[in-house]
């Protein structure tokens, strides 16, 4: 059946494409509760993109949150084994969007791929936010860093680990004043830093300059060879590296990822590797996934100018002679809205009048 | 069509400040200094569009991606903690976020502190940071006078010369944090139009450290 886009939102054949694409990779769908209990998040706060968690009393007792992330969820209820486990989810979360401040629910489709994730699986898991993107729109960008270059270059320089956070707030601000002020008060070399901060650009055009910087660095080394395999790709010219995509390093090491589309003000994708995530919860396996933020979407799409493409006024007509004249029009491919008055605030192409059993139109526009 | 850059701009003596500043950086749109009612000005050729703005707004406009770029004050920026790119600092419209209060007053660890302010996270976040149990009261204006008629112990403002504190009878107690203008942009803006992101901000950094 085909369905045409009055039908289907923008958001709607995105979650369908996306379906679609991540089982063809053989990753499957996973399910999982609404609810889960408040403290698998207490013990992993930091871990998610807002503190603030809805949460409520279940009839036992415990004390329960309205799921503010999928991937706590798909790793508490997967096991250490052999292999790699991929799947794919389709859910609502709830949190404080970063844009508006406020409670929102936000429904996201994913992918995580947990266990023995080696260097093909990262190379999939970026490809599949790239063709993620691709789906989407046709001008998009994938913003990539890898958290082992980060942290190479501040363990070489000494920085404290209590002043991470603020370098790292400064590093995913693009803020190279205050991070140049943070290396001054604490004595650090900021040059490597500054340099880390405000490289932007094709992988082409930065891994070479970043080689010339760091020099041996086998973080730097993976991402080259990561880079290397979509040389020639239609996603290429996509791709830029940029280290102001950083997360918490007590969940995330190695690539971490966000991709924008054109039209959108955020990130409508994020992802990355969270081994110390496992490691925390005492899991030896490894982990990468990413989330596409649908509700952000909606953004693409312009709103629809009209209700229906014809209103259709009748009267006393009987019930068989007005369904006759919906059912001609609606098999003709028009939307139709059958009623004896006009309807406040509706917005429709034309209006039609059924007189004496046939339909008339008596005004292009309403 | 020529890709537009967007810059959003604090109405009033800073963002004139700031205007020339890009103008100079090679930005320029001659129809901006016409004397007249209109907010937003574009010189298509220069592919650039200028909107003046409420200064508190500015943060809101670039975050929510109406703007690519504009210039907010810090205290906005750590007051509302918007998600954007803070990429220069213009060292324009400085002054400090100051705790200030009475010459007399002593704090006093027994009590609440009651703190006036219209910077409630800004002041939430120095009193956590050092442990201190604090009453927020948030006000809208007239700041100073919260002090001198027992409504607080201490205010959270701006400070730039330090007159009106003065002339309230009022003084400087603590620093929390200097204050200046900023360059700022949207995420998928600096994704999307990084060429004229990029030489915009080298041609500022150019200025500013002239006049530094």
């Amino acid at each position: 059946m085909n369905l045409s886009q009055t039908v289907i939102s923008g958001v709607e054949s995105a979650v369908f494409t996306l379906r679609e694409l991540y089982g063809r990779y053989g990753y499957t769908p996973y399910k999982m509760n609404k609810f889960e209990e408040y403290d698998l998040y207490v013990r992993n706060k930091d871990f998610l993109i807002s503190d603030s968690i809805i949460t409520f009393t279940d009839t036992n007792g415990k004390l329960m949150a309205l799921k503010p992330d999928v991937t706590l969820s798909i790793v508490k209820n997967s096991r250490d084994s052999e292999g790699v486990q991929k799947v794919y989810y389709n859910e609502n979360v709830y949190r404080v969007s970063e844009g508006t401040h406020a409670f929102r629910e936000i429904m996201q489709a994913g992918i995580e791929c947990i266990g023995d994730v080696d260097e093909y699986c990262l190379y999939e898991v970026l490809k599949l936010a790239a063709e993620s993107l691709q789906s989407i729109a046709a001008d998009w960008v994938l913003n990539i860093s890898h958290l082992g270059v980060v942290s190479a270059v501040l363990e070489a320089l000494s920085v404290p680990e209590a002043v991470y956070g603020d370098v790292f707030r400064a590093i995913g601000e693009k803020n190279l004043h205050e991070l140049t002020a943070l290396c001054n008060q604490y004595g650090i070399d900021g040059e490597k830093l500054g340099q880390l901060i405000t490289v932007y650009g094709a992988p082409s055009a930065v891994l070479p300059q970043l080689r010339v910087l760091l020099g041996e660095c086998e973080a730097l080394a993976q991402l080259e060879r990561v880079m290397a395999v979509f040389v020639g790709t239609p996603f290429e010219s996509h791709l830029r590296i940029d280290f102001s995509v950083i997360s918490n390093t007590k969940y995330y090491n190695g690539f971490t990822f966000k991709g924008f589309v054109q039209g959108v003000p955020d990130s409508v994708l994020s992802g990355g590797q969270y081994d110390n995530l496992m490691r925390k919860i005492g899991r030896r396996d490894g982990a990468v996934g990413f989330a596409v933020y649908l509700d952000m979407l909606e953004q693409l799409h312009a709103p629809m100018s009209d209700d229906a493409d014809g209103i259709l006024l009748y009267g006393d007509e009987d019930i068989a002679t007005v369904s006759r004249a919906v059912e001609t029009l609606t098999a003709e491919g028009a939307r139709v809205i059958a009623a004896r008055v006009l309807p406040p605030k509706c917005r429709a192409k034309h209006i039609w009048k059924l007189e004496q059993g046939e339909v008339k139109r008596v005004e292009n526009d309403a | 069509m020529k890709t537009m850059l967007n810059v959003a701009l604090p109405k009033g003596r800073l963002g004139e400040k700031v205007y020339a500043m890009f103008e100079k950086a090679g930005f320029e749109c001659p129809s901006i200094r016409e004397n007249n009612r209109k907010l937003i000005f574009e010189n298509e050729e220069k592919g650039v569009r200028y909107f003046w703005v409420k200064p508190s707004d500015v943060a809101i406009y670039v975050e929510r991606g109406a703007a690519d770029v504009g210039v907010a004050g810090k205290d906005i920026l750590l007051e509302y903690q918007p998600a954007v790119y803070e990429l220069l600092d213009l060292n324009l419209g400085k002054c400090r976020m100051a705790v200030a209060a009475k010459a007399d007053f002593r704090d006093d660890p027994r009590r609440t502190l009651k703190v006036a302010t219209k910077f409630v996270n800004i002041a939430r976040n120095y009193y956590t940071s050092i442990g201190r149990d604090i009453d927020i009261i948030r006000l809208n204006g007239s700041i100073e006078i919260a002090p001198i008629l027992g409504l607080s112990d201490v205010i959270v403002d701006i400070v730039e010369t330090g007159t009106t504190l003065k002339e309230n009878n009022l003084v400087v107690h603590e620093t929390i944090v200097p204050i200046s203008a900023r360059l700022i942009a949207n995420r998928a803006g600096f994704a999307f139009k990084n060429e004229a992101i990029e030489t915009l901000l080298r041609e500022l950094a150019a200025q500013t450290e002239v006049a530094v």
